[in-house]
């Protein structure tokens, strides 16, 4: 028989001890393995999700994270809105102007070209409107812009792609402004589809129902981003929803805007006018990622507007918070894998007295000490290793059938072997620090006294 | 096959100095010789048995099993020397409670290099009468039987030499023969040295040597000499 074999046998024998300790420590292996894993699984979605193919997102004065957050990830509340013309100062005269003949405005909006087009130029800027809900699910107006030009995946070359149906367009022969397309969790948790009819909420997820709906034109391929848990809406429909139009005092009004107003107040289901729109944010990428900084001053001396680098604030929150959560979590591992050690270490030297004629005899036929000392030192680690991986295993399975909330609160489905890289460091750390917990009754063993146990 | 010269061994004493427990000039047994040593409780007998085994050492004196001086060898030496030349059966059987009737006799090569024979431990065990008893643990077995496991694993080594420590002082009555016959068969036929210890004189009639450590012992019979006197 081989050393492993004898220290099989031994842990068998003390089979209810032995078992206790490796499910003590099974557990505790669980525990720090399902945190660190689901924290590995947060983090990489936030990093990931934060090279999102712009590189910088424009909302109102306030805080850059919770831009971001609200504007990225549709998390937190929306700081305040900012006037569309903000929005207008990323096109180029022309543009400009068949905003003004499209939707009614000051004529002087189209004469010159934005103050931030040329640093879009080659690039993009999509203006997003937050503050209603589908059920759980935010609501997001935008143009179809959204899908022709934003793109995800690691090197952003995945355009968004379809389970069913289309993106929406600007005005459509069937519906009008009110299209809209579901993200796949939405669709699935909502259980809607193409051609189904929703009224969002206003304001949050129990807030009163808007009277226009959306008809539902496509759903989403999953992508692992926040857009699987969005609704995203035309923004044309959005602004027509009661208590989106922005009120406006007649004496600002010029002329031209004043005939424009009173046209769309005639026709509820016209466009509002450009001084009645505002936007939440807009995400803004420079045709030349060297134009980033320098935008982003520009944008902040402005009295109206901030620009926030999203990689930037994530990285900003993963180091103020996310860090020193990181930090806590491997000191809790630590720990667990003592305490754990300390379990090994006190089932194996609790039984130390029985096991001293075993020894004894083991001399007697011939073991040297360092063979003993051995099955000792080989049997905590069966402890450790069956543990261990047990421990591993049961935190993964936890994981997997956890993987619909998960999926739901990160926009990642985690497979049953999805591991985190902190999590590799447990098994070997747990493996050194019970061969140290087998030590000191290892070294109990070598010392055993061979005639005066054999005959005990 | 196995000589002892000038032995002496003494153990501390509570109160100082040291108690001489054994002291014998000279003791020799042959190649294949079976031997049998009688002596009183508290002669000395597992003190010498220990010494042959090398699980202690002598004070002085020289212990040779065939060509190995073991007064000369390391603690490691000693251990190689068990497990490659001595077999060894307990007054207590002392087998492993863990461990199958098969899994301890396997323990018993499992020291020595290369000999991890399992069909020598099923041979064995048939040899004793318990080739159907070899997956049963020691406490499934009848006194004898386990007796019989532990003379098994004694041998499972190809020894050179046997030592017997009152190998049927724990056994019932019915299974003393038994065991002492299956002792001296084995030992025969394998042609393994045997030395046995015991108290009882109706096993140590059967032997052609039958040696008292009485007679041997020199520190044994100083004290007996101060008491008498």
């Amino acid at each position: 028989m081989n050393i492993l074999q004898i220290a099989w046998r031994n842990f068998q024998q003390r089979s209810l001890a032995s078992v206790l300790t490796t499910i003590s420590l099974a557990l505790g292996v669980a525990l720090t393995v399902a945190v660190l894993s689901v924290y590995g699984i947060v983090s990489d979605a936030f990093e990931r999700n934060a090279s999102v193919g712009y590189n910088l997102v424009v909302g109102p004065k306030g805080s850059p994270l919770q831009l971001t957050l609200n504007s990225v990830y549709y998390l937190s509340q929306p700081i305040e809105n900012l006037p569309y013309t903000q929005y207008m100062e990323f096109m180029s005269k022309e543009q400009r102007a068949e905003q003004v003949a499209m939707y009614g405005g000051d004529p002087e909006l189209g004469t010159r070209d934005g103050n931030y087009s040329a640093y879009v130029r080659g690039g993009f800027a999509i203006p997003l409107a937050l503050g209603d809900y589908f059920g759980q699910f935010r609501v997001v107006g935008t143009t179809p812009d959204f899908f022709k030009k934003l793109q995800y995946g690691l090197d952003l070359d995945k355009p968004f792609e379809f389970t069913d149906g289309r993106a929406i367009e600007h005005h459509s022969e069937e519906y009008g402004y009110f299209e809209a397309v579901l993200g796949s969790r939405v669709a699935e948790e909502m259980k809607v589809g193409v051609g189904d009819e929703f009224f969002p909420t206003h304001g949050d997820p129990t807030g009163e129902g808007h009277e226009l709906g959306f008809t539902i034109v496509g759903v989403m391929k999953p992508t692992g981003t926040p857009n699987d848990r969005v609704a995203i809406v035309n923004l044309e429909g959005f602004y027509l929803m009661g208590g989106h139009a922005k009120p406006i005092k007649d004496e600002d009004l010029s002329e031209a805007e004043r005939a424009a107003l009173a046209e769309t107040s005639a026709d509820k289901l016209k466009p509002l006018t450009i001084r009645q729109r505002e936007v939440t944010s807009i995400l803004v990428r420079t045709g030349n990622p060297l134009f980033g900084p320098q935008i982003q001053n520009v944008i902040n001396e402005g009295i109206y507007a901030q620009a926030a680098a999203p990689i930037l604030e994530i990285t900003k929150l993963m180091n103020l918070i996310v860090a020193p959560l990181l930090t806590a979590l491997m000191v809790i591992t630590v720990i667990t894998c003592i305490v754990a050690a300390v379990g090994i270490l006190v089932s194996i030297y609790n039984s130390m007295n029985d096991r001293r004629r075993d020894i004894a005899v083991m001399r007697a036929l011939g073991a040297r000490r360092d063979t003993v000392t051995s099955v000792i030192l080989v049997e905590s680690l069966l402890i450790a290793f069956i543990g261990g991986f047990s421990g591993w295993l049961l935190a993964h399975a936890g994981i997997w059938l956890a993987g619909g909330y998960i999926e739901a609160q990160t926009g990642i489905r985690p497979g049953i072997f999805t591991t985190s890289p902190y999590e590799l460091i447990i098994l070997p750390l747990v493996l050194g620090l019970a061969a140290l917990a087998g030590l000191l009754p290892a070294a109990a063993a070598y010392r055993t006294d061979v005639t005066a146990n054999l005959n005990a | 096959m196995l000589n002892l010269n000038g032995l002496k061994k003494s153990f501390p004493q509570p109160g100082g100095g040291r108690l001489p427990v054994l002291e014998i000039p000279h003791f020799s047994i042959q190649p294949g010789e079976q031997s049998v040593l009688i002596g009183r409780s508290g002669g000395g007998k597992t003190t010498l048995l220990h010494l042959i085994a090398g699980l202690t050492t002598p004070d002085e004196g020289s212990i040779r099993v065939g060509d190995i001086e073991l007064t000369q060898l390391s603690e490691a030496g000693r251990d190689r020397y068990r497990a490659a030349m001595l077999g060894y059966v307990f007054q207590t059987f002392n087998l492993l409670p863990g461990f199958t009737a098969l899994e301890n006799v396997r323990l018993g090569m499992s020291f020595a290099s290369g000999r991890h024979d399992l069909g020598r431990a099923h041979e064995l065990l048939a040899r004793v009468g318990l080739a159907d008893r070899a997956d049963y643990r020691p406490s499934q077995l009848s006194v004898g039987q386990q007796q019989r496991v532990a003379i098994a694993r004694a041998l499972s080594s190809k020894p050179k030499l046997l030592l017997a420590d009152e190998p049927t002082a724990n056994v019932d009555p019915a299974s003393q023969q038994q065991v002492i016959d299956l002792i001296r068969e084995t030992c025969r036929d394998e042609q393994i040295a045997l030395l046995l210890v015991t108290h009882t004189m109706e096993v140590a009639d059967q032997f052609e040597r039958v040696e008292n450590l009485a007679d041997l012992n020199l520190a044994y019979q100083a004290v007996a000499g101060a008491t008498a006197s």
